[in-house]
């Protein structure tokens, strides 16, 4: 069990280059939050990716460039917040083994162990309380394989949304079988990855819930696009956005 | 071993994708199985110990494994097994044949074993003249039907009760139409009975190799196993030379987290225990015993200290249950002996990846794999490794056939997806890009894959970036 540090004054937000292309609301939203409870944020401009498509392709060189790229411009001693269980899981688990054999290692140590995956850092760091202020509404939970395997804070995110009174939480069937996404999977073996979207697809359908809410963009870009292909008529929304939005009065 | 150099993957996945029925056999065998290993072990922190204790023992054996080895051909030399050694499967097979000339003999009884499937040992026989019989039922069924296991543990996985049933009534002389499974199991047991009294030698594989006593345990469930090791006069065993354990006290974690990452029980039906021929006035057992060690590329694997990791498995099948991907397509679709993440890490290393590199795009990194593997073996990380060298140059690549795959379109993109990644600059132009045209790319490569199952993702006209920026968020 990690242990983890007081509040902060200060915390830099890894954006994710995912948030940053497709769901900057969502970006925006877990920034909101973090500062809603007395915290200063800091958004490095430079800021890019961590570099995962790469290093889960076959291309540890190139992946390193951008990662080391990532560890100067974060230099300062803050906690760095993810909003993405998969990147923060390659910054904090996979950056210390990327660079083994680096002499740079220790510093690469000091850095993941700032890594906080967002609802990991607003319920263990920031205790948050939430005040529901939205009606009733049924959703669903879609855990990323890094968020839940990786990075271990599927609960937290699950007692976030259990922390909203007129929020019905409905869990999968399968909630713990990977949506077919895994970043350049989905287009290196297409096949697979539909057949196993589509499944993931069908397991939101039947818990009749109106929105699946998930950590992660790329499974949720996944999933959103499966469904809207096979017209299975479910929102998706990132938990930081949920929260905020339903919490913002 | 012979070259699969028909192995083609995307074939094999679109097959096994089209099969319905397959998947629907699939997905309730697997939910089934993965229901009674969770129920097995129902404590976490009991069995976090257990694999621990279970991936010590194995990285201990890996560590001292040529000593280990010597001191069991030593013990069992002792204890009156004759003793060979294999460096390919075809030294294997020769050695099988050998002992089968030395006696006469035409009828061959196997029990289960994933390394006499790696040797590809009964069609060797086969053109010897030997008739090679399984006995495990479900080896029985995939043989009566030509097929290769499509599973390390239960062979015929992929197939229903009715397919057996018509399977058996084609294929068995005289054998009458039915679906009850008490009846198919007696057609099948009544049709190996015949079978064990007619074998003049039996075949088994090694669950574990003893080298301080010199033992062979052999875990099944049928008792067929038993029968091969018992009722012939001859009995070879065939293992992998990563099967081997120093000492008895460590076969019990290692058999409970087996026959519980296997088929979620607590012990199986039968465990046998073979530590001489039979020995004078004594009433039963096999008047010779030899034991087959195999490498076959397995030496290569163990001198690199990551990769080397594969060797710990004790083929327990779990990371297939486990596997989103094998749970859709299958074992066969894997093209060769091993399928599923096991097979992904250990086929492309045995064959070369130039033969089997392919395999290791079957994962999406998800990590079920590694959070059930009984010995923890770090699949997920050894699979990226795997797709490193299939990439690799002369200056990192070590593993056989390394490189095949690089190509000079994917290096140039990965060095553009670099510069982009590196330069601010660069960076910022190309988001503003992405943010203007990104949703009116044509849907040609990466896209075209996407949108086969999916909408096109759609962008937003102003990145986190510019959002930050606008309301004013710390630079620093």
């Amino acid at each position: 069990m990690r242990t983890y540090p007081e509040k902060p004054n200060k915390v830099y937000f890894f954006g994710t280059c995912l948030v940053d292309m497709a769901y900057p609301a969502a970006g925006m939203a877990g920034i909101r939050l973090i500062q809603r409870e007395g915290v200063n944020v800091a958004f490095p401009q430079k800021q890019t990716c961590c570099g995962q498509p790469a290093y889960n392709s076959g291309f540890p060189e190139e992946a390193k460039a951008v990662a080391r790229e990532q560890i100067r411009i974060f230099n300062k001693n803050y906690p760095i917040v993810v909003p993405s269980g998969s990147c923060a899981g390659m910054m904090r688990y996979h950056y210390p083994e990327l660079f083994k054999n680096e002499p740079d290692i220790e510093g690469v140590k000091r850095f993941s162990e700032r890594i906080y995956e967002l609802t990991e850092f607003l319920v263990h760091v920031l205790k948050v309380r939430l005040d529901d202020q939205g009606h009733h509404v049924k959703v669903t939970w879609h855990s990323s394989c890094h968020a839940l395997r990786e990075m271990r804070v599927t609960e937290d995110s699950k007692a976030l949304i259990r922390q909203l009174k007129k929020v019905e939480l409905v869990e999968l069937q399968n909630e713990k079988e990977c949506c077919g996404f895994g970043g350049t999977f989905s287009i290196k073996r297409p096949e697979i990855s539909a057949a196993m979207v589509r499944d993931k697809a069908e397991d939101i359908r039947q818990t009749g819930a109106r929105i699946v809410l998930g950590g992660d963009c790329g499974c949720l870009m996944n999933i959103s696009g499966a469904m809207e292909y096979h017209q299975i008529p479910v929102y998706q929304q990132h938990i930081a956005e949920f929260i905020w939005e339903r919490t913002n009065g | 071993m012979a070259k699969n150099a028909h192995f083609d993957f995307k074939t094999n996945i679109d097959k096994a994708l089209g099969n319905r029925q397959l998947r629907t056999n699939l997905k309730s065998a697997m939910d089934y199985l993965k229901v009674k290993r969770s129920t097995l072990f129902d404590d976490e922190n009991e069995l976090e110990e257990l694999r621990t204790l279970g991936n010590a023992i194995k990285r201990r054996a890996l560590s001292q494994l040529p000593q280990l080895l010597e001191q069991l051909e030593e013990k069992c030399t002792q204890n009156g097994i004759q003793v060979h050694w294999a460096e390919t499967t075809a030294d294997a097979n020769q050695i099988v044949l050998d002992i089968f000339r030395q006696h006469n003999a035409r009828h061959l009884v196997k029990g289960k074993s994933m390394v006499s499937e790696e040797m590809h040992v009964n069609a060797f026989l086969q053109d010897h003249e030997i008739e090679a019989m399984e006995t495990d039922l479900g080896e029985f069924i995939i043989q009566l039907a030509g097929e290769p296991p499509s599973h390390i543990i239960v062979p015929a996985i992929h197939k229903n009760k009715d397919e057996i049933a018509r399977l058996f009534h084609e294929k068995l002389p005289n054998c009458p139409y039915t679906e009850e499974v008490a009846e198919l199991n007696a057609i099948a047991r009544k049709t190996l009975r015949q079978k064990f009294f007619e074998g003049e030698i039996g075949l088994s594989g090694v669950n574990f190799a003893v080298a301080e006593t010199g033992t062979l345990c052999l875990v099944e469930n049928e008792g067929n196993g038993r029968m091969c090791t018992t009722v012939p006069p001859v009995h070879i065993a065939v293992m992998g030379l990563e099967k081997v354990v120093e000492k008895m006290e460590e076969v019990p974690p290692l058999l409970r987290l087996l026959t519980g990452s296997a088929t979620g029980q607590l012990i199986t039906t039968y465990f046998n225990m073979i530590t001489s021929p039979r020995k004078e006035g004594e009433k039963d057992g096999p008047k010779e015993v030899h034991l087959v060690i195999l490498d076959n590329g397995r030496s290569r694997i163990l001198s690199d200290p990551d990769l080397q990791q594969v060797l710990q498995c004790i083929r327990c099948g779990t990371c297939m249950n486990h596997c989103p991907v094998y749970t859709r397509i299958g074992g066969h679709a894997y093209g060769f002996v091993y399928p599923g993440p096991i097979g992904e890490i250990l086929t492309p290393q045995i064959e070369g990846l130039d033969e089997a590199g392919d395999l290791v795009s079957a994962s999406s990194l998800c990590n079920a794999c590694e959070e059930v593997c009984p010995v923890k073996i770090p699949i997920p990380a050894l699979i990226r490794r795997l797709r490193n060298e299939n990439y690799a140059d002369e200056r990192d690549g070590t593993v056989p056939g390394y490189g095949y795959k690089k190509n000079f379109i994917e290096a140039l993109s990965w060095r553009g997806w670099q510069l982009m990644n590196t330069r601010p600059a660069i960076f910022k132009i190309g988001s503003k890009l992405m943010g203007l045209f990104g949703n009116r790319l044509p849907q040609v490569g990466p896209l075209k894959h996407w949108t086969s199952a999916r909408t096109a993702p759609r962008l937003a006209p102003k990145n986190l970036h510019a959002l930050a920026r606008e309301e004013g968020v710390d630079n620093e």
